[in-house]
């Protein structure tokens, strides 16, 4: 069984009207099944609505699911008593970096979490090395979070999470909010932790560049799963995923172009180098 | 319409430690029917820069011109400048507050002292403008989507009939379509109402699409203030200011070092395209 699973997962929001009248129902999501293995970087695509920061919400049992199971690293989220186990083992990014940062010096702020768990005072400190360092923030320790840039404070949130050492960081458009470089900056943060401290990556975007990396790749519609795959496999889809409200990285769709034009190309271009081995050979 | 920057200096926090220069001596101008980008990377100064074009904030030192005259001057009628010149703010959903859309919408116009017939003519006219349903005008604007309530914050602004429309990044934490259809219909409002828009945006892609003239902030200062193709010519130099070029320019820059005739100035895919099979010989 992977870090995290879903089995035909529900989840349904409650409007209340007037008092005593029965509330409407809308469902988020909906029959989701999902296995996801340790060590995975894994992608969630959809449009604005399409249930994916619902579904990230239940990751770490922020949301319980009206229907279906979730299990975070063989925890059932909807049982109680693990809930704090199940939120160390699955960290939360969200998008905007000025909301979940309170700490007024960046190594308190990333010292929060551990000292919340009970960690010893030494054992905070380690920590608060280590994950800064996996951040690339050891030189910001002692500024203040406010100074910092976009892509700097997402990387101290991202630290934070680091340092409570789950085994699996979920980022929900945690770039939508940043320049270019604050994108990169943030972008390869994750891939380094991922590579090399081998945490399970699960990265929510509206970046389709981003996404180019990732192992698997599932694209939400409806609340429902309706596409994954490789990479690879999503993109060579460029007219289903425009029907989608979604998009495809500019190569892709550039060689897409070129193709429907009669040029000789494969499906699935990810990457200038591709497009230039094709077209230069 | 003209809106001129005339060596403005703003510096937050004068005096102390603390001091900052966010812009420092910037001259900028902006006329009739313009359609003018704005990029820099977090802190270049860009926000605050926008924030200068209705009088938010003042000067440290330079002067503010609309249709030249001063309005920092004594007597200037600050008020009526915000109803030409609107501001939309980054997530400018957060601010919508009414019960139902149409009376958000309304509420730019009412405070212009319109009466309640002329303000919902304006929200009406506004809303069609940024391409909202009908049909949605008595929901509550919370209980839409993202890109509807970005149309709605977005329509909040444009009913005070303003003759430059400023947007600071409308379309973050919007899906491709999203953004795609908001930028599609500024460009459009910029074509049938003729006003002025200036575009703040982290998009390189989505700039180099749709303004004619692109101004890049760094450190405060205004470094370029050109087509956006000039611009993106100095893409080496843009990397050094924390930004980028299209993806379009450096696929092909590589396609012409691996020997490959194809226009290194082509920033969007349609140009890209028409550039390889050119060099292709179709």
């Amino acid at each position: 069984m992977g870090i995290i699973k879903a089995s035909k997962l529900g989840f349904d929001y409650f409007k209340y009207n007037e008092e005593g009248e029965e509330p409407e129902s809308y469902r988020a999501i909906d029959d989701v099944t999902l296995d996801i293995q340790a060590g995975q970087f894994i992608a969630v695509l959809g449009h604005n609505g399409s249930g994916k920061s619902t579904l990230a919400k239940h990751l770490n049992g922020l949301l319980v699911p009206s229907e279906g199971t979730l299990w975070v690293d063989n925890m059932d989220t909807s049982d109680e008593e693990d809930i704090w186990k199940i939120r160390q083992r699955a960290g939360m990014v969200f998008q905007n970096p000025d909301n979940q940062i309170i700490g007024t010096v960046v190594e308190e702020d990333v010292g929060f979490g551990p000292e919340n768990m009970g960690v010893s005072t030494e054992d905070i400190w380690k920590r608060v090395d280590d994950s800064l360092e996996a951040v690339g923030m050891v030189a910001y320790r002692h500024h203040s979070p406010n100074k910092l840039s976009g892509g700097q404070k997402q990387r101290v949130a991202i630290a934070g999470v680091m340092a409570m050492h789950p085994k699996c960081i979920i980022l929900d458009e945690p770039t939508a909010m940043l320049d270019p470089n604050g994108r990169k900056e943030v972008l390869k943060a994750v891939r380094t932790l991922n590579e090399q401290e081998n945490v399970t990556v699960i990265l929510i975007t509206h970046y389709m560049e981003e996404v180019v990396l990732a192992d698997h790749v599932f694209v939400m519609d409806q609340g429902h799963v309706v596409m994954q795959g490789t990479p690879r496999e999503i993109f060579s889809q460029v007219e289903k995923l425009q029907s989608l409200r979604l998009d495809v990285p500019q190569v892709t769709l550039l060689a897409h172009e070129l193709k429907l034009a009669g040029v000789d190309i494969p499906e699935g271009i990810l990457t200038t180098e591709e497009l230039v081995n094709v077209l230069c050979q | 319409m003209s809106i001129k920057l005339e060596e403005v200096t703003y510096t937050y926090s004068p005096g102390t430690v603390y001091e900052i220069h966010a812009l420092d001596h910037v001259n900028l101008e902006i006329g009739q029917g313009d359609f003018v980008g704005v990029i820099g990377h977090t802190g270049s100064g860009k926000s605050t820069m926008i924030q200068h074009l209705n009088g938010l904030v003042k000067p440290t030192s330079g002067r503010v011109l609309y249709n030249d005259e001063d309005i920092w001057a004594d007597g200037y009628d600050l008020r009526s400048l915000r109803f030409h010149v609107g501001l939309v703010f980054q997530y400018p959903e957060h601010q919508l507050f009414e019960t139902d859309v149409l009376k958000d919408v309304c509420f730019g116009p009412k405070n212009e002292g319109l009466d309640a017939e002329a303000c919902k003519a304006r929200a009406i006219e506004a809303l069609e403008h940024v391409g909202f349903p009908k049909e949605l005008y008595d929901k509550s604007p919370f209980e839409l989507s993202g890109g509807q309530k970005r149309r709605v914050a977005i329509a909040g602004v444009l009913a005070m009939n303003p003759d430059v429309l400023v947007l600071d990044e409308p379309t973050a934490g919007l899906d491709p379509q999203g953004r795609d259809e908001i930028l599609d219909q500024i460009a459009y409002l910029h074509k049938t109402r003729g006003i002025s828009i200036v575009l703040v945006s982290h998009s390189m892609e989505d700039i180099a699409k749709y303004v004619d003239r692109l101004v890049v902030m760094n450190a405060g200062k205004k470094a370029y203030d050109a087509a956006p193709k000039e611009v993106f010519a100095h893409y080496k130099e843009l990397e050094t200011m924390g930004l980028a070029a299209p993806q379009m320019t450096y696929i092909m820059h590589t396609l012409k070092e691996h020997g490959m005739d194809v226009d290194v100035t082509a920033t969007t895919v349609e140009e890209a395209k028409a550039s390889i099979l050119q060099a292709l010989g179709r």
